[in-house]
């Protein structure tokens, strides 16, 4: 038996699909109205699936009273109401989708030292959602 | 290969405390949780079911028959219950989503006669669940 809890946390940010490898008519034609110059947002719902042992002392894989601050610290303080773009420094670099972004929050969250980060997903609208798990061992 | 997943909603009371521990222990690691009163959750139970259709019904198992189960090992036994004192199989064991998913698990999974159980998916809260599947290869493995 394979016991994983996952947590919903919420922000809002905004971003500009826009990349610097093309023209300005090429980011027009690839991204649409995601590259609007003046950037949109999304209201990001994030889910955190972590995994590993259930301590019998707490019942718990991991304790929210630990998970909900370090999540809190590494991800919603730092992207909730923000400009992606601009204001987290790996977006300063590479273009804000959301496959990028939930490879950034994956890595921000995988030192959580009390339990194995299972799973990253990201639903940015109700009808688009995106997951990461790591580099798949082939 | 076919999932099936059929809900089930219960609503019941509960707290954590472990008696191990020190009264300031127990506040300090399950916080509002540890309230000697409880409070309670609205669950909402998921349960997959895989397999293939039998060729004559065209079902990997007859949902009602899964209705059934659902309602006699979980609604009957923990809605409108309090889990720290009305269900057996949760005592000595501190009644958290996962906890009360893996007992659901090892309730279901000898119930199961048509198809194989794949998932039970336990919600909490919108914003909390916990998954239990047979697969072990993190290697936690043994039983929770």
């Amino acid at each position: 038996m394979k016991v994983s809890l996952t947590r919903r946390y919420h922000f809002a940010a905004s971003h500009r699909l826009h990349s610097a490898h093309f023209s300005e008519a090429e980011n027009q034609r690839l991204y649409g109205k995601c590259n609007n110059r003046y950037g949109h947002g999304h209201n990001y719902i994030l889910e955190v699936t972590v995994t590993g042992p259930v301590d019998s002392a707490t019942g718990m894989i991991a304790n929210l009273g630990e998970l909900d601050p370090f999540v809190e610290r590494e991800v919603i303080e730092p992207f909730d109401q923000k400009y992606l773009n601009e204001e987290v420094a790996e977006f300063q670099t590479n273009v804000p989708t959301t496959e990028n972004v939930v490879r950034e929050i994956h890595r921000r969250l995988e030192k959580f030292p009390a339990a194995r980060l299972e799973r990253v997903r990201i639903e940015e609208t109700s009808k688009n959602s995106f997951e990461y798990s790591g580099e798949e061992r082939q | 290969m076919i999932r099936i997943t059929r809900k089930l909603e219960f609503s019941a009371a509960h707290f954590y405390h472990n008696p191990d521990m020190s009264p300031e222990e127990n506040r300090r690691v399950f916080g509002k949780c540890n309230n000697p009163h409880g409070h309670g959750h609205n669950y909402v139970l998921e349960v997959t079911i895989k397999g293939e259709p039998d060729p004559e019904t065209g079902m990997v198992l007859d949902l009602k028959e899964l209705k059934e189960i659902l309602q006699r090992e979980v609604a009957d036994r923990m809605d409108h219950r309090h889990l720290n004192y009305e269900v057996p199989e949760l005592a000595g064991k501190i009644p958290t989503c996962e906890n009360i998913a893996a007992v659901i698990w090892n309730l279901l999974e000898p119930e199961i006669k048509q198809g194989r159980l794949d998932r039970v998916r336990l919600y909490e809260s919108d914003d909390l669940f916990a998954d239990v599947t047979a697969d072990s290869a993190d290697g936690s493995g043994g039983r929770a």
